[in-house]
Parts: C-alpha cells; structure tokens; sequence
C-alpha cells in the first residue's frame, strides 16, 4: 500500500502552502514515535494527568437487562477532561512542543476536542485557538467558556452550515495562515496524511488497554467492539488492536439523525459515496453535483459530512460493520444506561449504546461485547431536555 | 500544446479571475467577455464548490451565491461553450478536486477539450498527488497548473521541472484575498523557478492595486488578480461590467508600462 493509503482511501489532497508542512510533521512523529524520553513524559502524561488506563467496567444490569452477551464499557468518559479526546491531544501537543511551536489550533464540534486541546495547551504553557461552528457554540455554550476558563480563544464559525465541517474549513485556512509557530491539532482520524495514522495511534491506546483488560477478565476476547463514528477517532482507538483478531467483529455506529430516509443524517456509509475532501479520498456525504451536503445530528460530535480513511477501508474490506442509529434510538439509550447502570454518557457514545441494546440479546452470555463509552454526558443534559421537552432553567 | 502559451506572448500577462454563476450564468459569459476587452490575456473560471478550503472570505461568499443560483459542472460548460463562440482567449478552470472527481476525470476532460479549456488549476492536488489528473487531463490536451508557494522551499525545482502551462505562484500565506501588503520575495521564488523550465511564472493571491500589478508582473511574466474583481461583481452584480472593464483596463495598462 501506498504511504499514506488505506487502499485507495487517504492521501495528501491539501494546499502547495501546507506541504512542507506536512512532511515535516511525519518525519518529527516518526521520530518521537521511537524517542524513549518522548514516550515515558507521555505515559506519564496519560497515567498522572489523564488518569489512565481508563476502566473496563462490566455493566452487569444492562447485561442482566439485555439478556444476551456480557457488556463491558470501556470508560474513557472517565479520563480528564471527560473523552477519549485528551489521548490524542496529549500525544499532539507534546509533539507540537518537541517541534518548536508555541502555539496550537484546533477545530471541535460538540466542544470535546477543543476542551481537550484548551486542557493540553493550558499545561504545556501553549497558545491555543479554537474554531467552532456558530451552530455549535449556541449548542455547547458551556464548553465555550470551558475553553476560555482554560485561557483558549474561541472563534465562532459563520461560514457555510456553520458546524464541524465549517470549522475545519476554518482551521485549515488558519494553519495556512500561520504555519511556522503553530500546529493544527487535529482531532479525528481524517484530514491529510499523517494526520488519520497519529490520531489513531494516539488513541490505539483505548483497544491496547482494552485488550488485555478483557484477557484478564474474561480469558478470551470478545465477540464485537462497539463505538460510535463520526470522523471516527474514538472507533479507531477502540478497533485498531482488534483488527488482526479476525474473530472479533468490529462495529461503528453512525448519526442516522431522524432516519437515513430523510435527508437530516450524518450517516456517510450508509448513503454517502466516493470522494476527495479535506485532504483524504473517503466517504463524503454529498450531492450529484460532488458538492459537500449539509448534515444533520442530534450529536454536535457526529455532525459530519465524512468518515476516516482508514474507517472507509475497513468497510471497503468487509473488516468492520458500519450501522446507522437515529437520535431517538441515542437519546433512549442515553436515558437507558443513566437509569440503568447510574452512567450519564455523552449523546455520542449513546449511539454505541443503542446499537448494542439491539445486538446483545441474541447473543450467546459466553460471548462479550466491549463499548467504547467516549465520553461523558453532563454536556448534553440541557440539549436532551430541551429535546424532551423539558424546561430546566438555572 | 494548450493556448496557454498565447498568452504571455506580448509582453506580461494579466489574468483575472471570477467565479462562474456569480451573479448569474449569462453575466458571467457577459463579464468574460468584458475582461478580454479590457485587455486580459487568459482567463480563470471558478467552478464553484460547497467547502473552498483555500479561498478568503470573498470568494467563499461568491462560491455559496452561485451554488444557490443552481449553478452545476455542465452549467459552467455552457458557459465557456457561449465564450467560445465569441473568443478564443485561453481559459483554465480554477476548481478543488470533488466536483471533477464526481463528475468522472474522463468525462470532465474530453469535455474541457471539446470546448477549449486550456488548463486545471486544482488548489487541494498538490505535486504528490496530480497523478490523480495527470493521465486523463493530458489525454485531452489540458494543462495542469501547478501552484508554488512561499513554504515550497526544496519543493519550488521539483515542481517546476515538471509543470506545464503556466506556474501559479502564490505571493503569500494564507487564503487568497486582497491584501494591503506582500512580505514574500516572490522574485527569488522566480528565479529558482527559471533555472529549471522556461514554463511561466505569474503570480497570485492579494494583488489588487495597479502599483501591486505591476510590482508582481516585473517579477514574473504576469498577474493573477482573483478577489478584487469578484468584489465589484460582488458590489454592483447585473451592473458590474462597465466597472469590471474600468478596473481590469487600469490593471492591465500599469503591468505594460
């Protein structure tokens, strides 16, 4: 394969201004990737200030519920900062530092990376700048001033859908801006190479972690890992140890929003196709005319008009699942698993959830199931509210 | 052999851009034909696209009012076919990379080359992944125009030695968009340029005065002026015409003196 190919996913569509830019970066990773000092400040960065490794934690009323296959979530709703973003962000930011930058820039959606990246930056004595959808700062304002608390300007979006796609949009022509003190902290497994092969070694620690903790627990591995997808970051983390593991069935679950039938989706493998945009050729959800379309989730974290190249290739290969859940089905497993197991998750991870409800039952109770909980949820208790009708006010 | 090379034949080239639908499609047939009149010596034709990643405000807004007026890749075919039966001034599509995708390479360039379109600059194909255009594009007679930029360093000969039509080279950092000042030294990109091809340099992003014009064109073998015209069509819309003539005609005549 190709460097920088998933098949014939990924690859380098981006700016002549980027370029150099972008080598540059693939050479210092490659080379910190084998630096042992680099990676025990890291380690140690994840386990003293992250809090990893993060829990596996067997959900025994849900399974008792369910009937079927044992579940196991893996908490990374528990590391600091309240997601699996911080593994990244931890892994990007040093890096940015070792490389000289002074200052870094990220795009977020529901506000999670950007959090994350405020937190990393605010550690390790970086500037950070933060794009966000205008959309987005109206429904995650307490994650807006979350950043500021932790001294990240944040910049609303206006342009376009004014969401995560438009952010990114904005993020890119910032880093072209201002290249030379500055890294662009990308938060998923999409965007140019190298961008999808570090996010997701970053957070190849989720399935690393995982994978032994299962051994230990159950003796054998499971029978399917579930996360949720939008760019897909946390799915990657969740499945990257598990892809030579032929037996264990890899699932991501996409934002079906209020059904793959209606055009209010973020749904890219179920009905997006080919393309090339935002540096990779992958899955895009678009129009005939190859114009990116408008996406639509309950999710700000899942609202997004594509998917990881690496993703498209393990749905290319057969290796991986992808299943469409809508923002009912999410919001009742939201629900599901506070009553249930006294967990609030964020309305992203509930889409995992709401897909295992489904599965589990029919599944043999010597089987497991781990789902990649990616995050916490006290961010969405307004927007689920709001959603079920109810007034809270403060 | 594209027309290109017409172009930068009597003396520095000006080229400007618009982005195709914007106000409308007749207008834009109008105001090509208006900008050769004026004096432009090859013309950039945007291809309107959803998500223009390396484009300024301007030309983002110009992109989202011609997509809202319909516009699509064989409406803006139409557009050129009406051009061509007026003028053969050289034209190049200025387009990212999805909407040629998603139209078939194949398909996109046999009809540039039915309808005389004498190049493709594609801003999200860099050098590492042209092959994607390459084969199909000069199956059909079009250039592919490469684009060097301030950061292109080591880059700038690897480009050049194998670019054809002209070289969009990039006068600044960031996305285009008038700009008051250009800090690069565009003249000694140039000149590692010229010692590798004698394929044409002209020069892009934040021009939008005549003193400007002039200063890039002696550098070089022309002017790329993209935001500034988009502005006034931007501005005066159905009427813009007689002030795109007015501007580019200022332009054209300060890069000849």
């Amino acid at each position: 394969m190709k460097k920088g190919r998933y098949g014939q996913f990924g690859g380098q569509y981006i700016s002549e201004t980027l370029m150099n830019e972008l080598i540059h970066l693939e050479e210092q990773y490659e080379f910190y990737k084998n630096d042992k000092a680099f990676n025990d400040e890291l380690q140690t960065l994840l386990n003293e200030y992250a809090g990893r490794p993060s829990l596996l934690y067997y959900a025994e009323k849900m399974t008792k519920d369910l009937g079927g296959a044992k579940i196991y979530l893996k908490r990374e709703d528990l590391n600091h900062t309240g997601s699996h973003k911080i593994n990244n962000v931890l892994g990007q930011c040093l890096l940015a530092k070792k490389m000289g930058k002074t200052r870094v820039i990220a795009e977020t959606g529901a506000g999670q990376h950007g959090v994350a990246t405020a937190t990393a930056a605010a550690l390790l004595g970086m500037e950070c700048e933060v794009f966000m959808g205008k959309e987005d700062t109206d429904r995650q304002a307490l994650n807006v001033y979350r950043m500021e608390l932790l001294g990240a300007k944040v910049h609303p979006v206006t342009s376009g859908t004014m969401t995560l796609k438009d952010a990114v949009n904005e993020t890119m022509r910032e880093w072209t801006n201002r290249i030379s003190d500055t890294h662009y902290v990308l938060g998923s497994v999409m965007g140019p190479h190298p961008f999808p092969m570090i996010v997701r070694d970053y957070q190849s620690v989720i399935s690393k972690e995982a994978r032994e903790q299962i051994l230990e627990k159950e003796g054998k591995l499971p029978a399917a890992v579930v996360a949720c997808v939008g760019g897909g970051s946390n799915a990657m983390g969740m499945f990257y140890n598990f892809i030579e593991d032929k037996d264990v069935a890899l699932i991501g679950c996409e934002a079906a929003g209020k059904g793959v039938d209606t055009e209010l989706h973020a749904a890219t493998i179920a009905k997006g196709s080919l393309g090339i945009f935002h540096g990779m050729k992958s899955y895009f959800c678009q129009d005939d005319q190859g114009q990116i379309a408008p996406v639509y989730s309950i999710s700000a974290g899942l609202d997004y008009p594509g998917i990881g190249p690496e993703h498209a290739y393990l749905h290319d290969t057969g290796r991986a699942t992808y299943v469409p859940v809508t923002d009912d089905e999410a919001v009742d497993a939201f629900e599901y698993l506070a009553r249930e197991e006294g967990i609030i998750c964020a309305i992203e991870s509930a889409h995992a959830v709401a897909h295992v409800r489904k599965i589990a039952g029919s599944m043999s109770p010597e089987d497991s199931i781990i789902i990649c909980l990616s995050g916490r949820g006290d961010k969405d208790v307004a927007a689920i509210a709001r959603y079920k009708g109810v007034q809270i006010s403060e | 052999m594209s027309k290109i090379g017409k172009a930068f034949e009597n003396g520095k080239a000006f080229i400007p851009f618009l982005t195709a639908g914007d106000p409308c499609a007749d207008k834009t047939v109008e105001f090509i034909l208006e900008l050769e009149r004026a004096g432009a010596d090859l013309i950039e034709i945007g291809i309107p696209f959803s998500d223009p990643t390396a484009e300024g405000v301007v030309i983002q807004d110009a992109n989202i009012r011609a997509l809202k007026k319909g516009i699509t890749t064989d409406g803006v075919f139409e557009i050129v076919r009406k051009v061509r039966e007026k003028t053969q001034i050289p034209i190049v599509f200025l387009t990212y990379i999805n909407p040629v995708f998603h139209y078939g390479y194949e398909a996109f360039f046999a009809k540039c080359q039915e309808l005389g379109v004498d190049g493709i600059i594609s801003p999200d194909v860099p050098f590492e992944e042209k092959e994607e255009i390459t084969g199909a594009a000069n199956a059909h007679g079009v250039d592919v125009i490469s684009l060097i930029a301030p950061t292109s360093d080591a880059r700038i000969q690897r480009i050049a030695k194998e670019a054809a039509g002209y070289i969009y080279v990039v006068s600044s950092m960031g996305v285009t968009g008038v700009r008051t000042k250009i800090t690069t030294d565009v003249g000694k990109i140039v000149e590692a340029i010229r010692q590798v091809t004698d394929v044409p340099c002209a020069i892009g992003f934040g021009i939008s005065t005549p003193e400007q014009a002039k200063a890039m064109a002696d550098k070089s073998d022309g002017a790329i002026v993209g935001s500034a015209i988009v502005k006034i069509i931007e501005k005066y819309g159905n009427d813009a015409a007689e002030h795109i003539y007015e501007y580019v005609k200022a332009m054209k005549d300060a890069i000849m003196e």
